[in-house]
């Protein structure tokens, strides 16, 4: 239910595993309250969480925690159900995949060099490490004969940004930290790179925790969103479609900012959508003809389409009163969006065409049915009963503060600010500890 | 001041390879030192502080003054020349060398630590190539500057050119002696001049492309 795209979890196999982030604490000297206070969340395995919160929120140290970058004061680090807390820092780091603003590259070695470093500290054989290489720059969608010798100042923002990721994925690594990774590229090259990294997820299946201060980025790369208070007081952490449906409280919604039935309009595609039929003509038939058939299915629109199926015109009753036969010349200004698209680009073909409907295509164009205001509304309605369902199988995050307060508020008894409930216990158990 | 030069073509020859020996051999011992050092300051504030005051304290003292004092401890000869030449030809290194590993971006040693770099191999790896132009600055400065303090450690009767200006300034006037100083002195000129030459090539080996400016 919570999964915006079913289908792709089950193409593909899960290379990510799950990480446990048990009652961490991490104080700093000098300083009252704690960077992060008490955090216990589960990652699961294979998906991708964003923590997103007001600057000095905490959420990166969290992250920086994960791979010990920065050492927790207190709690343990559970990944793939082994405790890393003790384990060697730099073994734990070469496991884990980490990508940083403006890709972090070494000014000073090759691009190739860059990719292959991880690699090469884990002893992989040269052959292995320029194959990999050429593979990932692929993955990246970077020509690997014109990029691979080049250095980082050959390269331009978003470039650079690509050969971080794809050195932080050299050695196959089941988690990839990523520390506001988006933040330093223009807009148009932010988006670009955010729809690369979710096909190259929908491929990997990798676990991605990732920083992020754009709410809206967090709700298209989520599968599930973490929002923080400051000291990582985890206020919500659910799916994009119910902290948005559903904000669990004021920060949220400010958090949000205005517009959340918008925003949910870009969880859903249009191929996810029911369409509706439409009346099909061709060029050259007598317009008479097709208007019966309209008529007799009750619709108020035909859509002329060419000989390889391709929409050129979007013909009304009344226009097709007053034609005799049916021309071939494609209307520049057909509404048309592609089964691909999003239902806020959908709803804005819409508005711009103040058709109150647009035409669905799908691969090479072809013509596959139409989508109007009204499934986009029920669309938002469905999103919004989805938001209201309890959710049974999110992954558990809370404060150990937060507990207590809630337990105090409930009983204002004094006993246990609380073990943890179920399931983190229960993921604590399995195989604990080499 | 032809004869003079025919006259002792050898010795001069002799003198001038083991003043520029003395240097280089003293700018590598130094350039280890000062990295060394730098790579152990570098991360502490305080430190680097510390550092870069004996660096420029030190740029004060008399060189003449400093072999002077040297002499009574270790007598004459080549070691107080080594001592002195190598202790003057540490400081500017030290100093480019904190302040180009101290400048490298914290982006940069992030990532290296973030892909699981150990502490030395990102030193090693990452730190010290991204610092060696600016190390390698320092280096030349240190060339020009040891050529002329290698001259004055021939008062210790230490090896080198510097023979040729101290014996011609005891006995100026006399015979010869103006020639012998300005041997001695062009001498050194032409050193520096082919040492700064060799290592501009040396950053041109060893400096990585992604870096160059």
């Amino acid at each position: 239910m919570p999964e915006q795209t079913p289908t792709r979890a089950a193409a593909t196999v899960v290379t990510g595993v799950g990480i446990l982030l048990d009652h961490v604490t991490k104080r700093y000297p000098g300083q009252a309250r704690p960077a992060v206070d008490g955090l216990t969340m589960e990652i699961p395995a294979g998906k991708t969480v964003m923590l997103v919160g007001p600057s000095g929120c905490g959420k990166t140290t969290t992250l920086k925690m994960i791979n010990r970058l920065i050492e927790p004061s207190e709690g343990r680090i559970v990944v793939d159900g082994d405790d890393v807390t003790q384990m060697n820092g730099d073994r734990l780091r070469r496991g884990i995949g980490y990508v940083i603003q403006a890709g972090g590259l070494f000014p000073h070695m090759t691009v190739a060099t860059n990719i292959g470093i991880v690699p090469r500290m884990l002893g992989w054989s040269k052959e292995r490490i320029a194959a990999r290489v050429d593979e990932l720059l692929e993955l990246v969608s970077l020509d690997p004969e014109q990029y691979r010798d080049r250095f980082p100042k050959e390269l331009s923002g978003g470039q650079q940004q690509r050969v971080g990721v794809a050195r932080a994925l050299a050695a196959d690594p089941p988690v990839l930290l990523m520390d506001e990774p988006f933040g330093a590229v223009d807009p148009i090259t932010r988006l670009r790179l955010q729809d690369e990294l979710i096909n190259i997820q929908d491929e990997l299946q990798k676990t991605i925790v990732c920083v992020t201060h754009d709410f809206d980025e967090a709700v298209k790369l989520g599968d599930w969103i973490a929002i923080f208070d400051e000291g990582a007081q985890l206020v919500q952490y659910d799916t994009p479609e119910r902290i948005l449906g559903n904000p669990a409280n004021e920060f949220v919604e400010n958090f949000i900012g205005s517009g959340a039935g918008l925003k949910q309009l870009t969880l859903t595609r249009v191929a996810d959508v029911a369409m509706e039929e439409a009346v099909l003509a061709r060029p050259g038939e007598q317009a008479r003809d097709v208007l019966t058939r309209i008529v007799a299915a009750g619709h108020g629109h035909a859509v002329v389409v060419d000989s390889r199926e391709r929409p050129i015109q979007w013909l009304s009753r009344r226009k097709l009163g007053r034609l005799g036969t049916i021309g071939s010349t494609p209307d520049p200004a057909l509404p048309v969006v592609g089964s691909r698209a999003t239902l806020s680009d959908a709803l804005d073909t819409m508005l711009v065409s103040s058709a109150g409907a647009a035409l669905v295509t799908g691969r090479r164009d072809v013509f596959k049915g139409v989508i109007d205001i009204k499934t986009v509304m029920d669309a938002i309605g469905r999103s919004q009963d989805a938001a209201a369902l309890d959710s049974t199988d999110a992954p558990v995050g809370l404060n150990t503060g937060i507990f207590s307060a809630i337990a105090a508020g409930d009983e204002s008894d004094d006993g246990a600010p609380a073990d943890s409930p179920g399931p983190v216990v229960a993921a604590g158990d399995a195989p604990a500890a080499p | 001041m032809l004869d003079f030069l025919g006259d002792r073509y050898e010795q001069i020859l002799f003198s001038s390879w083991q003043h520029f020996s003395l240097v280089l051999q003293c700018l590598v011992l130094a350039t280890v030192l000062a990295v060394v050092i730098a790579a152990l300051v570098y991360r502490s504030r305080a430190l680097t502080g510390v550092v870069n005051s004996v660096s420029s304290i030190g740029l004060t003292i008399p060189s003449f003054a400093l072999i002077g004092v040297l002499i009574s401890p270790f007598g004459f000869g080549v070691l107080p020349a080594v001592i002195v030449v190598a202790f003057f030809a540490t400081l500017p290194i030290l100093r480019n060398a904190v302040v180009g590993l101290s400048g490298i971006a914290p982006t940069v040693v992030e990532a290296a630590r973030g892909i699981g770099m150990s502490r030395f191999r990102t030193l090693v790896q990452v730190e010290l190539p991204l610092a060696w132009p600016i190390i390698l600055t320092g280096i030349r400065v240190s060339a020009q500057m040891v050529m002329g303090v290698a001259a004055v450690a021939a008062y210790a009767l230490g090896p080198g050119l510097g023979g040729f200006i101290f014996s011609g300034l005891s006995r100026l006037g006399g015979a010869n002696s103006f020639e012998s100083v300005v041997t001695g002195v062009v001498g050194v000129i032409i050193l520096a001049l082919i040492l700064d030459l060799l290592l501009v090539g040396l950053g041109r080996l060893t400096i990585p492309r992604g870096i160059r400016a």
